[in-house]
C-alpha cells in the first residue's frame, strides 16, 4: 500500500521509497527526518477542507507534515494490532 | 593583545530546544547580527562558566545534518568546519538532542562527533521524554558516544550547571585535533542512520505509551474543518488586538510628547532652535514612536504561535489554499512574519527549499501589511473613518484596517499565481516540515523577542527616522517665505519645489502635493510619511495659534477629501517604500536583477490600485 493510501490511524512499516520519484532535495530532508525503509509510520490527519492534501505521519516519535504526491512515493506494509 | 575567550557552540537539530538553552545560559548578554554577507542570523552571547571563567556561545542555526539543504544548515556546516568568514572556529560543541527523539537526533550527533572537536552533548527536553514516557539513561548514552552527556530541561534552568562543569572540564584539557576537519561523506549516513538508532535503543531503558497532549490537540487543529476555521479566528483576534489593545499605551506615548513639546517651549526662544525641536524632532520621530505598541502586540502574537509549535501547524492548514496559487506551507511562515516587517519575512524564506517558491515568497513578502504601514493606516483611518460599530465588538475603523490587510494579501496571491507562471516557472513546489509537540510559552523567552524588536524599532526611530525628519525639516523651512507673497512656507521651501516635479506625476491619482513630499522620505521608512506629513502641516501651520493645537488627524481631516485619503490607503497597501527591504532583497537574490523588478510590479501596482480607488470614490461624489 502507498502511504498516501493509508488509513487514518494505521500503523505501517516503510517498506520501500521510490527515490526518483522525489526531487533530491526533498529526499535529503525526508531522510533528515528519518522518513526512510524499515521505520515504523502511522497516518494521523489528512487534508484541508474538501482537499486530501497535505497529510500529516507519525515517524518514529515525530510528526512531519507531508504531500501526498511525495507520500504516494513511499510503499509500506500494515501491522494488525 | 589579549586571549580571546574559548568559542562554545550550540548545535542540533531545529526543534531540540536549541534557542531557549541559549536564552537560559546567556540571560540578556546577548548580541544579534548577521554572518557577513549572508542575511543568517548570528547569535552570540557570554556565559559564566562553572569554574569562573568565561566562554563565547555561539547559537548556530537549526541543522539536520552536515550536509546542507538550506542557507541555514550550510552556516552550521561552515562554521563547524572553521570555513566560515567572520567567525573562527568553536572549540567545543555543545550538541543538543531532543530526547523524546533520540532516534532522529542521534545521527546528527554522531557525524559532529566524528568531526574531531570536543563534543558535549545535552539531553534537553528530558522532562518532556519522561511525561512521554520514556526513560532513558544519561550514563548508558554517554558510554555509548564516548562523550559526556548532561540532561537537561532548558526552559527550568535544570542541568544547567553540570553542563557548564562538564564544558568548563573539557575546556581546560588541551585538546589536539587528530584529523583535518571535513564533511562527512553522504554514503556514510545509513551505517550512522543504523548505529543512532542501535544506541537509541540502549540507551532507553523503558517506553510506555501515554496519550499524548499534542495528539488531542492536533485532533481540533488539523481538522479538515475546525482547524481553518481555528486559524482565521486568531488571525482575526491578533489583528482586533493590535488595534484595541494598543489604545492606552499610544495615548501615554502622546501625551508623553506633548509635555515634553512644552517643556521645549518654555526653555527655548521662539527662533529656529524651538522650531527644530519641536516641529522637526518631537513631531518626526514622536508621530512614529507612537506605534511601538502596536507592532509589540503584532510581535506578541507571533512569537507566540512560534513558541507554543501552533506555527507549523498553520503552515499545514494553509498549504493547500498557497499550492492554489503555486506556493506552500512553507511560505506561510515567511509571510506571516512579514506582517511584522518583510526584513525578517524575507530572511525566514531560506528555510524554503524549493528555489523557485522562495524567489516568488521574496517577491511578494512586501505585500504582507508590515507593522510599518500601521502609522500610516492609523492616521488615515483615524481621521476619516467615523467611529462605529457594526457588530458585537467589531468597530468600523478595525474593519477598515482588517480590508486592508485582506486587500494586500488577495495583492500578493494574484502575483504570486502570475510570478509562478512567468518569471519564476516551474514544477509545483514542495511541502515537507516537521511539526513540533507542543509546549507552554516561556515568559523569559517572549519578554526577550519582545525586547529585541521594542530595540530595533526605537534604534530605527533614534537613526533613520530621525536623521530624515530634521533633513526634511530643514528643506522645509529653506528659504523662508517672503511676507506678502501669497505662498505657504511649505510651497516656497526646497522640499516644496521638489514635490512640485512629483506632484505633477501624482496628482491623477488624487495626491495633492504635501502627499507628494512625504512620499520621497517614506522611500527611507514607511512610516516616515507620517511624521514627514506631521512636519510639514506643523510648519505650514505656524504662527496659526488654534491650528498649532490640532492633531495631525485633525489637520488632515480638514485639508484632504476623502477619495484622497482612500486613494492615499490603497497606495500604501502595494507600494515598496522601504529601502531596507530592496537592500535584503538584493542580497537575498544574490543581485539587483529582482529587486529592481520588485519594485517596479509593485509600484505599478500601487499607481494602478490608488488610481482605480480615487476615481472610484470621486465617481460616488465623494471627491
Amino acid at each position: 500500500m502507498q502511504l498516501d493510501q493509508l488509513p487514518l490511524g494505521q500503523s505501517a512499516r516503510v517498506g520501500a521509497v521510490n527515490w526518483h520519484a522525489i526531487p533530491s532535495v526533498e529526499a535529503h530532508r525526508l531522510r533528515s527526518l528519518g522518513l526512510e525503509e524499515g521505520v515504523l509510520v502511522e497516518a494521523l490527519h489528512r487534508g484541508i477542507l474538501f482537499f486530501r492534501d497535505p497529510m500529516a505521519v507519525r515517524v518514529g516519535r515525530m510528526t512531519i507534515a507531508l504531500r501526498s504526491k511525495v507520500a504516494a512515493a513511499i510503499t509500506c506494509s500494515v501491522i494488525e494490532a | 593583545m589579549s586571549k580571546l575567550p574559548p568559542l562554545v557552540a550550540l548545535v542540533g537539530n531545529p526543534n531540540s530546544g536549541k534557542s531557549a538553552l541559549f536564552n537560559a545560559l546567556t540571560g540578556a548578554r546577548q548580541k544579534i547580527g548577521n554572518y557577513p554577507g549572508v542575511t543568517v542570523e548570528r547569535k552570540i552571547g557570554r556565559w559564566n562558566l562553572a569554574d569562573g571563567s568565561i566562554a563565547e556561545l555561539a547559537d548556530l542555526p537549526g541543522a539536520y545534518s552536515l550536509t546542507p539543504d538550506s542557507l541555514d544548515e550550510q552556516v552550521t556546516r561552515n562554521v563547524v568546519l572553521g570555513q566560515q568568514t567572520g567567525q573562527r572556529r568553536p572549540d567545543a560543541l555543545v550538541v543538543v538532542v531532543d530526547a523524546a527523539n533520540l532516534d532522529n537526533h542521534l545521527r546528527f550527533t554522531l557525524e559532529l562527533i566524528e568531526m574531531g572537536l570536543p563534543v558535549i552533548v545535552a539531553l534537553n527536553m528530558f522532562d518532556l521524554a519522561q511525561r512521554d514516557g520514556l526513560s532513558i539513561d544519561p550514563d548508558i548514552l554517554s558510554a555509548e558516544l564516548g562523550v559526556p552527556v548532561v540532561a537537561t530541561v532548558a526552559v527550568r534552568k535544570r542541568g544547567l550547571d553540570t553542563l557548564s562543569q562538564a564544558v568548563a572540564k573539557i575546556l581546560a584539557q588541551p585538546h589536539i585535533l587528530l584529523k583535518i576537519l571535513e564533511a562527512p561523506l553522504e554514503a556514510n549516513r545509513g551505517a550512522l542512520t543504523k548505529q543512532a538508532h542501535h544506541i537509541a535503543k540502549k540507551a532507553v531503558i523503558s517506553e510506555t505509551a501515554t496519550r499524548q497532549w499534542t495528539r488531542i490537540l492536533d485532533g481540533i487543529l488539523l481538522h479538515p474543518v475546525a482547524g481553518v476555521f481555528f486559524l482565521f479566528a486568531i488571525l482575526f483576534i491578533m489583528f482586533q488586538a493590535v488595534f484595541a489593545w494598543s489604545e492606552a499605551p499610544i495615548g501615554w506615548i502622546e501625551s508623553g510628547f506633548a509635555l515634553l513639546s512644552d517643556q521645549v517651549s518654555a526653555v527655548t526662544p521662539d527662533n529656529w532652535v524651538r522650531s527644530l525641536i519641536n516641529d522637526g524632532i518631537i513631531a518626526g520621530v514622536g508621530a512614529v514612536v507612537v506605534f511601538l505598541p502596536q507592532i509589540l502586540i503584532l510581535f506578541l502574537f507571533i512569537l507566540l504561535l512560534e513558541s507554543t509549535g501552533y506555527m507549523t501547524r498553520a503552515a499545514f492548514v494553509m498549504d493547500r489554499m498557497m499550492a492554489a496559487v503555486g506556493l506552500s506551507g512553507h511560505s506561510f511562515i515567511p509571510l506571516l512574519s512579514s506582517f511584522a516587517c518583510a526584513i525578517p519575512g524575507i530572511m525566514a524564506t531560506r528555510t524554503i527549499m524549493d528555489q523557485k517558491d522562495r524567489l516568488t515568497t521574496i517577491l511578494i513578502a512586501p505585500l504582507m501589511t508590515c507593522s510599518a504601514r500601521l502609522p500610516v493606516y492609523t492616521v488615515i483611518i483615524g481621521a476619516f473613518i467615523p467611529e462605529q460599530f457594526i457588530g458585537p465588538g467589531i468597530g468600523l475603523k478595525g474593519f477598515v484596517l482588517f480590508g486592508l490587510y485582506v486587500l494586500g494579501i488577495v495583492g500578493a496571491m494574484v502575483a504570486a499565481l502570475i510570478i509562478r507562471r512567468s518569471v519564476a516557472k516551474g514544477a509545483s513546489g514542495s511541502f515537507l516540515i516537521e511539526m513540533p509537540r507542543y509546549q507552554l510559552p516561556r515568559l523569559r523567552d517572549i519578554l526577550l523577542g519582545l525586547w529585541q524588536r521594542a530595540y530595533l524599532f526605537l534604534r530605527r526611530a533614534g537613526t533613520i527616522i530621525f536623521v530624515s525628519t530634521i533633513i526634511l525639516w530643514a528643506l522645509l523651512s529653506f528659504p523662508k517665505a517672503p511676507e506678502g507673497s501669497g505662498m505657504t512656507q511649505a510651497d516656497y521651501s526646497i522640499a516644496g519645489r521638489i514635490a512640485e516635479g512629483v506632484e505633477v506625476v501624482v496628482r491623477p491619482i488624487g495626491f495633492n502635493k504635501e502627499i507628494a513630499l512625504a512620499l520621497i522620505p517614506a522611500m527611507a521608512a514607511r512610516e516616515v510619511a507620517v511624521s514627514a506629513l506631521a512636519t510639514t502641516y506643523a510648519i505650514d501651520d505656524n504662527g496659526d495659534e488654534d491650528a498649532v493645537a490640532k492633531s495631525l488627524g485633525e489637520r488632515l481631516s480638514s485639508k484632504w477629501s476623502l477619495a484622497t485619503a482612500l486613494a492615499f490607503l490603497a497606495w500604501f497597501v502595494f507600494a515598496p517604500q522601504c529601502i531596507s527591504t530592496i537592500a535584503v532583497t538584493r542580497r537575498e537574490t544574490n543581485g539587483w536583477k529582482w529587486p529592481i523588478f520588485m519594485v517596479t510590479y509593485l509600484f505599478a501596482m500601487a499607481y494602478a490600485a490608488a488610481g482605480i480607488t480615487y476615481w472610484t470614490a470621486v465617481a460616488f461624489g465623494l471627491g
